[in-house]
């Protein structure tokens, strides 16, 4: 048996709230938080990237995993904003962890399904037997390019996930991806921000996938909504997450203890694996915990877990999601967003 | 040991010399040291500059500047201790000619540092501490004084006025200094309201970046006195180091290198603080001289704030500090500044000070310190 | 200025906090020597600091030096952790108004600075409140 020893997250302090944004570039705020159903995001200080913050959010979860750092086998960071072209964010991180020489790792890349990619990969390798501990890690510093819808949600977070076969925390149930070329939203290298298709990322992209992999791996375990105690989708916004969850036929109640995004923002490929782990933390033992993640390009992974009843033992171990979403928060203005985002020119 | 005496002087106004490169500055001011002793062939000379490397790219000065000054082929010596390279290069001097190895030696400072931007001259003075613990955290020097200087608040309840009231003494002498780069009056309000720097030092606690040399000619005292000139001995020298780091001082507040190489001056002079008639101390912040009066023993551990406050240490109080404005009024190049206090108290000792003239200045200190208290060379000299 | 090299040396202090004891006067130092700074005695053994300490000294940085010209003004202090030993670090998250000496914080890994657009990254510690 194989699953989660050990979560944890991270979400750097500052925040911007819609209206902040709005006033700069002369949208309707009230419109764009009804219709994105949020009302701020998570910003990183010039000081955080996808390496610092996975770094803390695994020093979270090596506190419930409680296990030597030398023995995690494999370290897998899955983000869209390696702060790295050529050069792994996972050489970092390993090394601040204390968990070199003796690890495989390899950075992951799909829009905002790479973290749950390097779990799914990780997870296995302490099936196959192959490794003792493996580490998954979504994390980003999304950009959104600036006056660009994007801009109010593209936010920053991690989440990690240490696999092992003893001591687990929620096992794993079972796997599913659901997978196909569709481009609704990339980055040409050498390109500062993504491009997008507008309404295109919905339906054939967004809800195509998420509700193939959710019916997918329902469908394999001969399971259905009502099975489920909890739920997490891939948050880019507010509504997508309800909407496909009603499409699915899940109610509100299993999806609002993952949902995190109107006070978050979207955290790319932190956004559902943070979801998870905010979800963990509520969780009782025996709860069925179904997450299904979501990247552009595009596709879905979808993960059954059930909890165990070590859950209770290791909550409180390390901070808990929901508190680092609503403490100590530091609101910006836009110029210094604009600042700590790099989005002001400045002689070279 | 032979005794040794300062037979020559020479120094130029200090400033931002956009004229001069560094071997002007350099020449011009050795050539007015051996105008001021009378001779023209030198036995050895020593070269004190930080980092002519950094600021204009310039590495073996020695060679560079001892050709410049038509003394081919002559020894020539360039020596570092960051902002105490002065001093070092007067003691190293001093020791030559005391051995017996040499009779005249030059001694001086150099330093050109507006070559650079500011943000590169920053940086070449940070060099000045710990690069890799220090300097990797993104610390400055008025930083480290700025860590210090709030650790002396604390512990000794010294104030923001009371730093200030350092900045303004030493203006107020500086303004009687010709050779000095800002001769002018400040008040206690400017420096509290100048720019911010490194809470809680302003612009105004600061000394600035400067180009400036100063040379002193050095020799057996018995040459000196066959020359029928005043005889100022050099009587007394201490040198010292402590960490470089200022987080692994024992104690953030207390200067123990500038302790340790007074002690040895006063004993090797046979001298007690209240023997000096006047002092020129490293006042690269305004908390420096502060703490500096403490180590000196000019004030008690803990009460330079207060001493500067009551007045002790202004030109005509009863322990004149930095008659020649200081580092904050004359500026900083910071090779140089360790000699421009010997040409200063040279100066006094002769009785050539003019406005800024300590009455009866018989006997000086010049404590000359390096990076944030890492090195510290003092010398005491002594009018005959 | 880091080469890479030079960065990459250091990294065990700047990730780990690894620093020696002395296995003869006792005490804990940082960053690793060959010598004991205390008792220069050579018998000595690898440690980790401590990642939790209080704040004995701090000022705000508001002149930068080139490295961090855009990251002004930043607060720095000297900061003794648990088992006595001080470093020097960056304090953030946290309002300039609510540093105190004396205040609680903890290890956080950070970046410090990037060798200009096309240079490594240069990571390593600072401290951020320790709220309890």
């Amino acid at each position: 048996m194989e699953g989660i020893i050990g979560y944890g997250a991270y979400i750097p302090r500052n925040r911007i709230k819609v209206e902040e944004i709005a006033k700069v570039w002369g949208t309707d705020a009230p419109s764009y938080k009804k219709g994105l159903m949020l009302e701020e995001k998570s910003v990183p200080s010039p000081d955080q990237d996808t390496i610092t913050m996975s770094v803390e959010a695994t020093k979270n979860a090596l506190k419930r995993a409680k296990i030597d750092p030398a023995d995690i086998g494999a370290v897998y960071i899955g983000s869209e904003s390696h702060p790295y072209a050529v050069k792994p964010s996972g050489t970092v991180v390993a090394e601040a962890l204390g968990a070199t020489p003796e690890v495989h790792t390899a950075d992951f890349e799909f829009a905002c399904k790479a973290g749950t990619e390097g779990m799914f990969v990780a997870m296995n390798l302490v099936k196959a037997g192959v490794i003792k501990f493996g580490l998954g890690v979504g994390a980003d510093t999304s950009q959104g390019a600036p006056g660009d819808a994007l801009e109010y949600s593209a936010a920053a977070g991690a989440a990690a996930f240490i696999f092992g076969n003893d001591k687990i925390v929620a096992k794993i149930v079972d796997t599913y991806a659901y997978m196909t070329d569709t481009p609704d939203f990339w980055r040409r290298e050498y390109q500062y921000y993504p491009q997008h298709g507008g309404r295109f990322t919905g339906e054939p992209a967004y809800f195509k996938h998420v509700t193939g992999a959710a019916r997918g791996i329902m469908q394999n375990n001969d399971m259905k909504p009502e099975d489920f105690d909890y739920v997490i989708f891939h948050q880019p916004n507010g509504k997508f997450p309800f909407r496909v969850g009603k499409m699915l036929g899940f109610k509100k109640e299993q999806i609002e203890p993952g949902w995190l995004v109107n006070k978050l923002g979207n955290t790319y490929s932190g956004s559902s694996p943070l979801g998870l782990a905010a979800t963990l933390d509520i969780a009782k033992s025996g709860d069925m915990v179904l997450i299904v993640s979501y990247g552009s390009g595009a596709g879905s992974d979808a993960f059954i877990f059930e909890v165990t009843d070590r859950i209770e033992e290791v909550r409180n171990l390390a901070p808990l999601t929901r508190d680092l979403l609503d403490k100590n928060k530091n609101y910006l203005e836009y110029g210094e967003y604009a600042k700590f985002r790099h989005k002001i020119r400045k002689a070279d | 040991m032979r005794d040794v005496a300062v037979i020559g002087i020479g120094m130029t106004k200090w400033g931002e010399l956009w004229k001069q490169s560094l071997r002007d500055i350099y020449v011009e001011t050795a050539l007015l040291a051996l105008e001021d002793a009378g001779i023209d062939r030198i036995d050895s000379m020593y070269i004190g500059s930080m980092s002519s490397g950094l600021f204009v790219g310039q590495e073996h000065i020695a060679s560079l500047l001892a050709d410049y000054l038509g003394q081919l082929p002559v020894p020539a010596t360039r020596v570092e201790t960051a902002c105490a390279s002065g001093g070092l290069a007067l003691r190293l001097g001093f020791m030559e000619v005391a051995s017996g190895m040499s009779d005249v030696v030059l001694a001086s400072g150099v330093e050109k540092m507006t070559d650079v931007g500011g943000d590169e001259a920053t940086y070449a003075l940070g060099t000045a501490a710990d690069q890799e613990y220090e300097g990797y955290q993104g610390i400055t020097f008025p930083g480290l004084y700025a860590l210090i200087a709030r650790a002396h608040m604390q512990k000794y309840g010294t104030t923001r006025e009371q730093l200030a009231k350092v900045a303004v003494k030493n203006h107020h002498n500086g303004s009687k200094n010709p050779l000095a780069q800002y001769p002018f009056e400040i008040t206690v309000d400017a420096v509290i309201n100048s720019v911010k720097v490194a809470d809680p030092l302003n612009i105004l606690d600061c000394s600035p970046i400067t180009d400036g040399a100063a040379a002193v000619i050095i020799c057996p005292a018995d040459m000196a006195r066959k020359m029928g000139k005043p005889l100022i001995k050099v009587t007394g020298t201490g040198h010292a180091t402590d960490t470089i780091q200022l987080s692994q001082r024992k104690d953030i507040t207390w200067l123990e290198a500038t302790y340790q190489a007074a002690k040895q001056a006063y004993a090797m002079a046979d001298k007690k603080p209240k023997d000096i008639d006047l002092f020129e101390v490293h006042d690269c912040f305004t908390i420096a001289e502060i703490c500096v009066t403490e180590a000196l023993g000019i004030a008690p551990k803990g009460k330079g704030g207060e001493a500067v406050e009551a007045g002790l240490t202004a030109m005509d109080g009863k322990i004149p500090v930095n008659a020649s404005g200081g580092l904050k009024s004359k500026g900083h190049p910071v090779g140089a500044t360790g000699i421009a206090q010997i040409y200063e108290i040279t100066k006094q000792l002769r009785g050539e000070a003019g406005e800024r003239q300590v009455k009866d200045a018989r006997i000086g200190m010049a404590q000359n310190m390096g990076g944030s208290g890492g090195s510290c060379v003092v010398h005491i000299l002594e009018r005959e | 200025m880091s080469t890479p090299s030079r960065y990459w040396r250091e990294i065990p202090q700047r990730y780990r906090l690894e620093a020696n004891k002395c296995n003869k006067c006792g005490i804990t130092f940082f960053p690793p020597r060959l010598l004991c700074p205390e008792c220069k005695n050579r018998d000595l053994e690898k440690t980790k600091l401590a990642q939790k300490g209080e704040v004995i000294t701090y000022t705000i940085i508001r002149v930068p030096p080139a490295q961090f010209s855009d990251q002004a003004p930043y607060a720095i202090g000297v900061i003794e952790l648990e088992e006595g030993t001080r470093v020097t670090g960056q304090i953030v998250d946290c309002a300039f108004d609510d540093i105190k000496i004396g205040m609680k914080v903890k290890f956080e890994f950070r970046k410090l600075f990037e060798e200009g657009h096309a240079g490594i990254l240069c990571y390593g510690y600072k401290f951020v409140p320790d709220y309890g």
